[in-house]
């Protein structure tokens, strides 16, 4: 544990919290999301001495906005940890490491953790709650309301774990949800996307249920079909072609 | 009648909500109101047909599952393009002719442009950055705030025209469709649920195939699922 004596006043973390919403407000190829680390990271640097008229604020701002690509979510984590460096007047050299050495982890767990299986799994949530018949502000709250539990108390956790750690944060991704999270919820979003499909689409058809047996012999060929074209062409892409097919038979026959 | 006359009135709302749920997707918040189940429910909503925005936004988020937001991977933008969809659909009465197949293809391509709309845009980007580059290269933290505040004024923009723009072709289009197809909406309803049912399977698939055991959890839940939907049915 680091034992230096800089605090965060509570101002400066609520203003860093709240762009970390916008961390990914510019994103381009060269620098993907280095710019919102620095804008993110802006209000605690100002504490820095000679605020933001002073040369370590602008050397500071200048090397964090350069490039950074990690999961927007966890690079809360970087955003912390490069934010308590600074202000612990921690070697330009030794940020800079940290810098190249972060945006890996940072990118692959929360690419496993929240796309992989955080989203799919509240959306099967959501599409279950379609199924099962409840209105649409249910379903929408539902969706939204779970989903943004885990989406901000994970923002929350990160920042604070890189604030508290520092450059020595890699520790904090070894946390158990981080590390074996990813499969539980995997797990999770098979039984619940399971039960969702079938569920929601017989939603969504209606009164046209007498067709059911034809759509679940198309959706079965339809299913094998996308999965044998995976890496070739993706599936909605292919839904283009076939929903204008029908459209343009359903109009000239 | 004139199918082509389109009411602008009626759009630029939608256009504002496509603008909002397209700046959520990456820029802000990615709270993920920009999801079709969420925006497409909105715009059902804006029309007051909440029912049929969440009918489509279902359907929409099945082909969502597919193509999930890692890292610098290309990607449709389905906030915009959920709006689009679900203002279509609602827009049309119950039971008329291919109504879910026209606004789910029209949700559809514009996803796709959506997309590459926001590969168009970050280049953009990166040109003003260059512009900017002296201010940036001395440490002005004011120049890091602009270039942030305008990368996301950019991208509402962007939801903004895509939205507005989609709409006023595809408005005329699913009025041409829909007063040339003889297909019973109960019909087309079933050609987007099959379509979009056996995306979203292979979707689920691809994302668990890879963990110990998912592919049995898959399976089992599908079961549950039918009994539940035979239930139900």
């Amino acid at each position: 544990m680091t034992t230096s004596p800089v605090t965060l006043p509570l101002l400066t973390r609520l203003a860093m919290t709240s762009r970390l919403f916008a961390i990914q407000g510019v994103w381009t190829y060269e620098t993907m999301l280095g710019n919102g680390i620095a804008f993110a990271m802006e209000p605690a640097l100002r504490r820095l001495p000679g605020g933001p008229l002073g040369e370590p604020y602008r050397a500071a701002m200048v090397r964090h906005s350069g490039y950074f690509n990690a999961h927007p979510y966890l690079a809360a984590v970087a955003v912390g940890a490069l934010a308590r460096a600074e202000l612990d007047g921690v070697p330009a050299a030794q940020i800079e490491r940290f810098r190249v050495a972060a945006p890996g982890p940072l990118g692959s767990v929360g690419d496993r953790l929240i796309w992989a299986g955080w989203l799919p799994l509240c959306s099967s949530l959501g599409l279950l709650a379609f199924g099962l018949g409840m209105s649409p502000a249910g379903v929408v709250l539902v969706f939204l309301g779970v989903y943004n539990a885990g989406h901000i108390a994970l923002r929350l956790w990160a920042l604070d774990a890189g604030w508290r750690d520092g450059l020595r944060v890699a520790q904090a991704l070894g946390n158990p949800v981080l590390r074996q999270g990813p499969a539980h919820v995997a797990r999770a979003t098979a039984l619940v996307a399971g039960i969702a499909l079938p569920v929601a689409a017989q939603g969504i058809i209606g009164p046209g249920r007498a067709l059911l047996g034809g759509v679940l012999a198309a959706v079965a060929v339809g299913a094998v079909v996308v999965t044998a074209l995976h890496g070739k062409y993706e599936g909605w892409r292919l839904a283009i072609f076939a929903l204008a097919a029908f459209v343009l038979f359903s109009v000239v026959r | 009648m004139n199918v082509f006359a389109v009411d602008l009135l009626q759009l630029l709302p939608l256009a504002v909500l496509g603008a909002v749920m397209g700046l959520d997707v990456v820029s802000f918040p990615q709270a993920m109101i920009s999801r079709p189940i969420v925006a497409a429910t909105a715009a059902g909503a804006l029309i007051g047909e909440a029912d049929r925005g969440l009918a489509i936004g279902v359907a929409l988020e099945f082909f969502a599952l597919e193509s999930l937001p890692f890292g610098a991977s290309r990607y449709p933008e389905w906030g915009s393009a959920a709006v689009v969809g679900g203002a279509l659909f609602a827009m049309t009465p119950d039971n008329a002719p291919a109504a879910m197949t026209i606004a789910s293809l029209a949700a559809l391509i514009t996803a796709s442009i959506g997309g590459n709309s926001m590969i168009w845009m970050r280049r953009f980007l990166a040109r003003v950055a260059q512009t900017r580059q002296a201010t940036l290269a001395e440490g002005s933290g004011r120049a890091v705030v602009g270039l942030q505040l305008a990368g996301m004024t950019a991208d509402l923009l962007r939801g903004f025209v895509l939205t507005l723009a989609a709409l006023t072709i595809f408005s005329p289009l699913r009025t041409l469709v829909l007063a040339t197809s003889t297909f019973p909406g109960t019909f087309s309803r079933a050609v987007v649920v099959s379509v979009a049912s056996a995306v979203g399977l292979a979707a689920v698939w691809k994302v668990v195939r890879m963990t110990a055991g998912a592919r049995w959890w898959l399976l089992g839940g599908l079961g549950i699922g039918f009994v539940i939907a035979g239930g139900l049915g």
